[in-house]
């Protein structure tokens, strides 16, 4: 069993996995696949069961029920050693006691292989820390540690990469670069990754297929740019970046599109990107997709009017306004400070238009809150 | 120029009272070690002739009794290991909400006196104990064995009046292990045995190295098992020192068996240290 799993390859194949913990479900019933070869991520807010899910592909917890396989191999029975997968943990879990050369040869060694040096330099050589070699993890940098947990990972050419939140303990600019680093590496090895996070701009940078987690189910799987431009719940439309989301109906078709009566003002949308089951929706919009202009101006496409400017945030590449509507909602317009026209000024009266293909619908009955609230506790460990 | 000498106004107090209880009184034994009778003198009179003779003489008659120390401190230290380490393993690791509760059972039985618990023992193993019978109706020992007053009965005392001093300094430093490392070591494709081998017992030497020489320092040099549950075919270094000094009034050889036990634990404990790396360990 343990060689068979250990030999086994391909894609990896969760199907209805369920973690309960007594009354509490972890993760319910999900399941996915992720393709050989692809960097994957998980991502959603903590708590939602994506370190959890994490584990027990690792194998460091076992699901209450469903299996998981890898290639045709069942290895939801195997012992995490019996399987083709390695780690890098949230906090490295190094080997305080060991060199780092010691770290990253643990995993050869265990697998009987006498002749390490070769493979353990050539890691070394990838993460760029040839020169640490005799070193103990105590003396590295946390950006250090953290490439060693990355060698000592990969070394083993492992089927699968499991990245547990790999760069929440590094300073914004270290992790940039490592995000950067991270996906070269993953084409550089064409290893199957899959890696956990809350930071939607993490999982955007660097995921070919993202999979949006929330309350141990999964709420939207598609690339960066699907999950983005057409976000098909507002969990995700709030939870990726910013969204405006206008209750409305719908008040009629036109060919490919529906009108749509926002507060008595029509706009469209276009039918594959309306999520909506019956008459009541959300029309959601970017606030980047926004275009506020002066009442005379003309203007194309959706237009909604009898705004007047809130607020003002200017933040050098853009500005942002909060403009309020005459129904009481203020919506986010975030303008790229390029078209050399002097900001407007709270208190001005303004309409707000954008290009009808940006428009996503929504279900109406939907919590048009869901995935906006920060969790005080979003850089700690789940569980 | 302040700043400097605050540290070493801190150590006076500590420095004071090793100097007073501690290196005088020892330079008073060493003193004493090499004295002999005086002529004709009373029984306890004692003059400086430097007979370094003495140490030879002390060795040579309880050779018997020094090898007998080191062998039941060794056997009681390995019992109290073999015991304590999963004990310590289980509290640091499994016990939960319960870690602080087990950790008093560890220690309670400080509680009641040294000596009542040793006296304990005696009873426990005694003819009326149920270890002995049940021992006998399962045929495990004869009829006519009996446990007290036995090599047996003072090496079981020793493991036991120790245990809490290898417990401690073992879970102080198995629950600094960070489980992640054991979950690390199992990812990559260590199985428990192995996990235990190259992680968890490398990590936890310094536990391992304080614990045993908590154990085995004091058991070499004690008496109170000894003369409580063994008999004179059991006798320790310990019981010795204490017979020459309180019985025999032969402080000389007192003295010089004090000296070589404490320079033979020494040179034991070294080589031990170094043995164990400990500055392999982090």
């Amino acid at each position: 069993m343990s060689d068979i799993a250990k030999a086994a390859r391909g894609d990896l194949k969760l199907s209805h996995i369920t973690k309960s913990y007594g009354d509490f479900t972890a993760v319910n019933d999900l399941s996915l696949v992720i393709p050989e070869g692809s960097f994957f991520a998980l991502l959603g807010p903590s708590g939602c069961g994506k370190t959890t899910t994490l584990r027990m592909i690792a194998g460091l917890e076992e699901p209450t029920q469903g299996t998981i396989s890898l290639g045709a191999t069942d290895i939801t029975d195997t012992k995490p050693y019996q399987r083709p997968i390695n780690t890098v943990f949230q906090n490295y879990a190094l080997f305080p006691h060991l060199t780092i050369f010691e770290n990253i040869a643990f995993g050869l060694r265990r697998r009987g292989i006498k002749d390490v040096d070769d493979a353990v330099n050539k890691a070394l050589d990838l993460v760029e820390l040839p020169h640490l070699a005799q070193r103990k993890p105590t003396q590295l940098s946390g950006g250090q540690q953290q490439r060693i947990a990355l060698a000592r990972a990969i070394v083993n050419r492992p089927a699968l990469l499991l990245l547990d939140e790999p760069l929440g303990a590094l300073d914004l600019k270290l992790r940039r670069q490592m995000q950067i680093e991270l996906k070269w590496i993953q084409k550089e090895v064409g290893i199957t990754f899959v890696h956990v996070t809350h930071d939607q701009e993490e999982a955007m940078t660097m995921a070919d297929t993202i999979a949006v987690m929330n309350e141990g189910q999964i709420e939207q799987m598609g690339s960066p740019a699907d999950l983005y431009d057409n976000p098909e719940t507002a969990f995700v439309a709030n939870f990726l970046g910013q969204s405006n989301l206008i209750k409305g109906t719908v008040a009629g078709n036109d060919g490919a599109n529906q009108i749509i009566d926002l507060f008595g003002q029509k706009i469209s949308l276009q039918k594959d990107r309306s999520h909506a089951v019956d008459n009541s929706i959300y029309a959601g919009i970017r606030p980047e997709k926004f275009r506020i202009s002066r009442l005379e101006t003309a203007t194309s496409g959706n237009i909604l009017t009898g705004g007047k400017i809130e607020d003002v945030s200017y933040i050098g590449v853009s500005t942002q306004y909060q403009v309020l509507m005459p129904w009481g909602q203020e919506l986010m317009v975030f303008e790229q400070n390029d078209d050399g026209v002097a900001p407007f000024s709270v208190g001005e009266p303004v309409n707000i238009s954008w290009e009808p293909i940006f428009t996503f619908g929504l279900r109406g009955d939907e919590d048009a809150e869901a995935g906006t609230e920060v969790s005080p506790d979003e850089d700690l460990d789940e569980e | 120029m302040k700043k400097i000498s605050t540290p070493y106004l801190l150590l006076i107090p500590g420095m004071g009272f090793l100097f007073t209880f501690f290196l005088l009184p020892l330079f008073n034994l060493a003193q004493t070690s090499t004295q002999t009778a005086v002529g004709g003198g009373d029984t306890g009179q004692y003059e400086q002739t430097f007979r370094f003779q003495n140490y030879v003489d002390a060795f040579v008659e309880n050779k018997e009794q020094f090898g007998r120390s080191f062998l039941y401190a060794t056997i009681a230290t390995v019992l109290a290991l073999a015991i304590a380490y999963p004990l310590a393993y289980a509290i640091a690791f499994k016990g939960g909400k319960l870690k602080n509760l087990m950790l008093v059972l560890v220690v309670a039985p400080f509680f009641t006196s040294f000596l009542l618990r040793t006296i304990a023992w005696k009873q426990i193993l005694g003819e009326e104990g149920f270890v002995v019978p049940t021992l006998r109706n399962l045929h495990i020992i004869s009829q006519s064995t009996t446990l007290t007053s036995s090599a047996f009965a003072v090496v079981a005392g020793m493991t036991y009046n120790f245990l809490p001093f290898m417990t401690l300094p073992l879970y102080a430093s198995i629950d600094r292990i960070d489980p992640r490392t054991l979950e690390a070591s199992g990812d990559l494709y260590a199985n428990g045995f192995t996990t235990f081998r190259k992680v968890t017992l490398p990590l936890s030497m310094p536990g391992v190295v304080a614990g045993t020489l908590l154990t085995f320092i004091p058991a070499a040099g004690d008496y109170v098992n000894a003369a409580i549950l063994g008999s004179p075919q059991t006798k320790m270094l310990g019981n010795v020192i204490e017979s020459r000094y309180f019985k025999i009034v032969d402080y000389p050889t007192a003295a010089a068996l004090s000296f070589t036990l404490m320079a033979a634990i020494l040179v034991l404990v070294t080589i031990y240290v170094r043995k164990a790396g400990t500055e392999e360990l982090v």
